[in-house]
């Protein structure tokens, strides 16, 4: 049978050709590829599709419309490789850009987000898929132009050969004929080992623009004819501006078009960003009761809030269970309690946002900005317009770091201000929030509680109960009840060790604060909690941190190889306190998370300076099951690690009376090149299913640190950040 | 007021006490220079005033004119510079990449002055926030540089 024949045999699946492509002389593959059923999962009559875009153009390039978002991470380049890999095409030959929001993007089912370090393990099939349908198209192409049986072809980078005559056609020159064949439905994909591209570092994309100051961002946008806006914010949601009282001064500074009282905030509209800012600065607002969803009490305080949350009592919502917790506490001779906290933390991103809008002749809206999810956002500036979602367009751009800073939250986003602001002036607007407007709308990572009880035993714990105390970013943007909102509990729920008799529950307690999602989420703070109590049992239990964790993961073999691997990253296993070269006394501390369907694990050293702690190296291992682009895995890991000594050392967003004390890096400091770490990372591939990367890399940090802190001073910290803490 | 900015005398017409940052992003449209904090926090806005490094969201532009101001476009015009630039592609340095300006321009102007530098000069100069942790990778970009 002939490649031709074993096409034509199978049904095509639909191939849209949009209108917005046609006429390139290009091959454009909009594919709707077949959505392949989880294994134990009934496929749907009709289910969903699975659908992405490619172009290939006539001078051999391609571009790629990714459904992720590139915000440092490497999607776009992991994209371009994924899809190149099965394509036959260099990375480098790829240009990526951002798919717009609608139906064919919605990868991960129907939806898409970029988010929850899953971009690459649900799309790896797909892409790869893609990458197939084409080459077998150029392919098919090649055939028809000489004749030969596809079958006789074969490819290589950007061309498909003839190896009986030598005869060659490049992509670019196959294109257009390709363009018109039916999309494979089930294109052979490679044997892995054959792989040319993909498990090879090969080089991002976006770097040397990135470099050389050319990369645009949503700060960037340029639309003719626009005004500037900046804004400041009602200091509490709740409140509303009732009148500027120096508005006639105001409305005559230099540059300014007009001033603006918005939904809780008041707006000034001016020639140049600079001189809104200048206006706005100068604005004598007051500020009246006004209406919110989350309105913020006048005494809200942070500290007040983690007192609620430690003495909460409410129904304890059962998360895991094994053996009998209870039973096994009641009967128990020694006890121990403990009670973990960790604070709100901002994104702190360092592109603030911004968002432009401009309302067309035609009724229809274009608004750039960053996004996490662009359909979502779609959604929400259509309400926010009042007009049809297939009425606006979404042009997102280039993140300037996002750690789930660009989600859709509905008090955090500039863009419906921006949107009122257009619609206000009849001029495209681009609104910039300052970094003080950022810090008092951010939706920062809920502070979080938890409260552990164990029975510590000769061969590791005999029981741990756990009670997550609060709220995730889930139930509150997306509904999930108590009990099924894995970003309240992760972290201290779906650990790995074999305790006999576990109970892990959740109080729900509703947080007054507009929470939101932080990079690594839940585990951000439940795997310090819970690794922390680990070492708390281990000590009373008089065995070795790293010993006892091996015991509770005996039988498990991809956790005792990732745990092994760990230690011997850092020359072996060496708790301390020791003396280092330098004369430095140090100590280390170890520490596991299980996040975003990866493994990882973590060893810290640090030492003391001058009363604070000094994190000297971080070593460690991440086991995603399978990878794509190394040198971007280890890129992912130690910024992940950075962040994680970064909240562990640093951050903490107080609130004091309803609002936060710190508005910019002056009061809120984040990591800098002094306290960096040197950081070691070994990448295993178990092979077990694709997991995250851009997370993971984060929640076994915090207490490898918190735990080496207790191993060179004896004082066991359960209250991040370690700045607030005197190790005198 | 007239304004040096990578070779070019540009008049423009500001408030005086204007953030050079703003004058640069938007009366020169170069937006390579970018903001992020606007209190010399993190250095995103980082040009070099007569070679030296500058956070420009807290310099009034009053007090540079007459003075070459460098920005992120241009710095490939010198040798350090092509080859700090080099450094950052070959390390691959960049994730978010917007803090990436003002690190290619402290480290340009750290090298040409320092060709050589230890870990302490490396230290003193090398003082921007990068949320994306980029650290390490920055470090070894310049040592490599330094390395020739």
């Amino acid at each position: 049978m002939t490649f031709l024949d074993r096409i034509a045999s199978r049904t095509p699946v639909n191939v849209s050709r949009r209108g917005f492509l046609a006429g390139t002389g290009a091959l454009v593959l909009a594919a709707t590829l077949p959505l392949r059923p989880a294994r134990g999962q009934q496929a749907a009559e009709g289910g969903p599709a699975v659908q992405a875009f490619l172009e290939l153009r006539p001078d051999g390039t391609a571009l790629l419309k990714s459904p992720f978002h590139e915000g440092g991470q490497g999607i776009y380049t992991t994209m371009a490789q994924i899809v190149g890999e099965e394509l036959d095409l260099a990375p480098d030959s790829f240009t990526v850009e951002i798919a717009p929001p609608g139906g064919p993007f919605g990868v991960m089912g129907g939806f898409r987000l970029t988010g929850g370090s899953a971009s690459t393990r649900t799309s790896y099939d797909l892409m790869r898929r893609l990458g197939a349908s084409a080459r077998a198209m150029l392919i098919e192409a090649a055939a028809t132009r000489w004749d030969v049986e596809a079958a006789t072809l074969v490819t290589e980078p950007g061309a498909v050969l003839h190896p009986d005559s030598g005869r060659r056609l490049a992509y670019g020159e196959l294109a257009a004929d390709a363009m018109d064949l039916p999309v494979p439905a089930e294109a052979p994909l490679k044997d892995p080992s054959n792989f040319r591209w993909i498990r090879t570092p090969v080089a991002r994309l976006d770097v040397r623009d990135k470099s050389t100051g050319q990369t645009k961002y949503a700060i960037d946008v340029e639309v003719e004819g626009m005004l500037l806006a900046a804004v400041r914010h009602a200091p509490r949601l709740g409140l509303a501006p009732t009148e500027v009282t120096n508005r006639a001064a105001i409305e005559a500074m230099r540059g300014v078009h007009s001033v603006h009282l918005l939904d809780g905030a008041v707006a000034v509209v001016a020639d140049r960003f600079w001189q809104a800012r200048r206006a706005i600065d100068e604005a004598q607002i007051e500020w009246g009761p006004g209406t919110s969803k989350w309105p913020m009490p006048e005494d809200f305080s942070s500290a007040g809030f983690r007192d609620t949350l430690a003495s909460a009592t409410g129904e304890v919502v059962q998360i895991e269970a094994t053996g009998d917790a209870a039973a096994a506490l009641e009967a128990a001779g020694t006890v121990i309690e403990a009670t973990y906290d960790a604070p709100f933390v901002v994104h702190g991103q360092l592109e603030p946002p911004s968002a432009t809008a401009r309302f067309n002749e035609d009724g229809t809206l274009d608004v750039w900005l960053p996004n996490q999810a662009p359909e979502q956002f779609m959604t929400a500036a259509a309400a926010a317009a009042g007009i049809e979602p297939q009425n606006v367009r979404i042009h997102g751009q280039m993140l300037g770091g996002f750690f789930g800073r660009h989600f859709l939250y509905e008090t955090a986003n500039p863009f419906p201000q921006a949107i009122a602001l257009a619609r206000a002036v009849g001029r495209p607007v681009k609104l910039i929030w300052t970094r003080e407007e950022d810090f008092l709308r951010d939706a920062p990572r809920p502070l979080g509680l938890a409260r552990f009880r164990g029975v510590p035993g000769p061969d590791g714990p005999v029981a741990l109960t756990a009670e997550v105390v609060g709220e995730g970013p889930t139930g509150r943007w997306y509904g999930a009840p108590p009990g099924r909102d894995a970003s309240a509990t992760e972290g201290i729920s779906g650990k790995a060790y074999a305790i006999p008799n576990s109970h892990i529950g959740q109080v729900y307690v509703p947080n007054p604060a507009v929470i939101g999602y932080w990079r690594s989420v839940g585990h951000s703070m439940h795997d310090f909690m819970y690794e922390c109590f680990l070492d708390e049992l281990a000590a009373a239990g008089g065995q070795d941190p790293y010993e006892m964790r091996r015991g509770l993961l005996a039988g498990n073999d991809r956790l005792t190889a990732l745990l092994e691997a760990t230690v011997e990253l850092s020359g072996g296993w060496r708790p301390g306190p020791y003396e280092a070269e330098d004369g430095s006394r140090r100590a280390r501390g170890i520490a596991m998370a299980s996040p975003f369907g990866s493994e990882a694990a973590a060893i810290a050293e640090v030492s003391l300076e001058d009363g604070e702690v000094r994190v000297h190296t971080v070593w460690t291992a991440l086991d995603p099951g399978q990878i794509v682009n190394p040198a971007i895995v280890e890129a992912q890991v130690q910024s992940a690690v950075a962040l994680g000594v970064s909240q562990t050392l640093l951050e903490e967003l107080v609130y004091e009376n309803g609002e936060p004390t710190a508005r910019n890096f002056g009061m809120y400091p984040i990591l800098g090149p002094d306290r960096m770490p040197a950081v070691r990372v070994a990448i295993l591939e178990s092979g077990a299913p694709m997991g995250g990367v851009g997370e993971p890399g984060l929640p076994a940090v915090g207490p490898a640190i918190v735990n080496a802190v207790a191993a060179l001073t004896g004082q066991r910290i359960r209250s991040l950040p370690l700045s607030r803490h005197d190790f005198g | 007021m007239q304004l040096n900015v990578n070779g070019a005398t540009h008049e423009v017409d500001v408030e005086p006490d204007t953030p050079l940052l703003w004058v640069i992003r938007e009366e020169l449209g170069l937006t390579g220079t970018k903001y992020g904090c606007g209190i010399a926090a993190c250095g995103a806005c980082t040009v070099l005033v007569d070679g030296q490094p500058t956070r420009s969201c807290v310099t009034p532009a009053d007090t540079v004119e007459g003075q070459r101001i460098t920005t992120i476009e241009t710095v490939e015009e010198t040798e350090t510079g092509r080859r700090v630039v080099a450094a950052w592609v070959e390390h691959q340095v960049p994730q978010c990449g917007y803090c990436q300006s003002g690190q290619v321009l402290a480290a340009t102007a750290l090298l040409r002055d320092v060709p050589a530098p230890t870990d302490a000069d490396i230290d003193d100069a090398m003082t921007n926030l990068c949320r994306c942790g980029t650290y390490n990778k920055i470090r070894d970009a310049v040592r490599s540089v330094a390395e020739g």
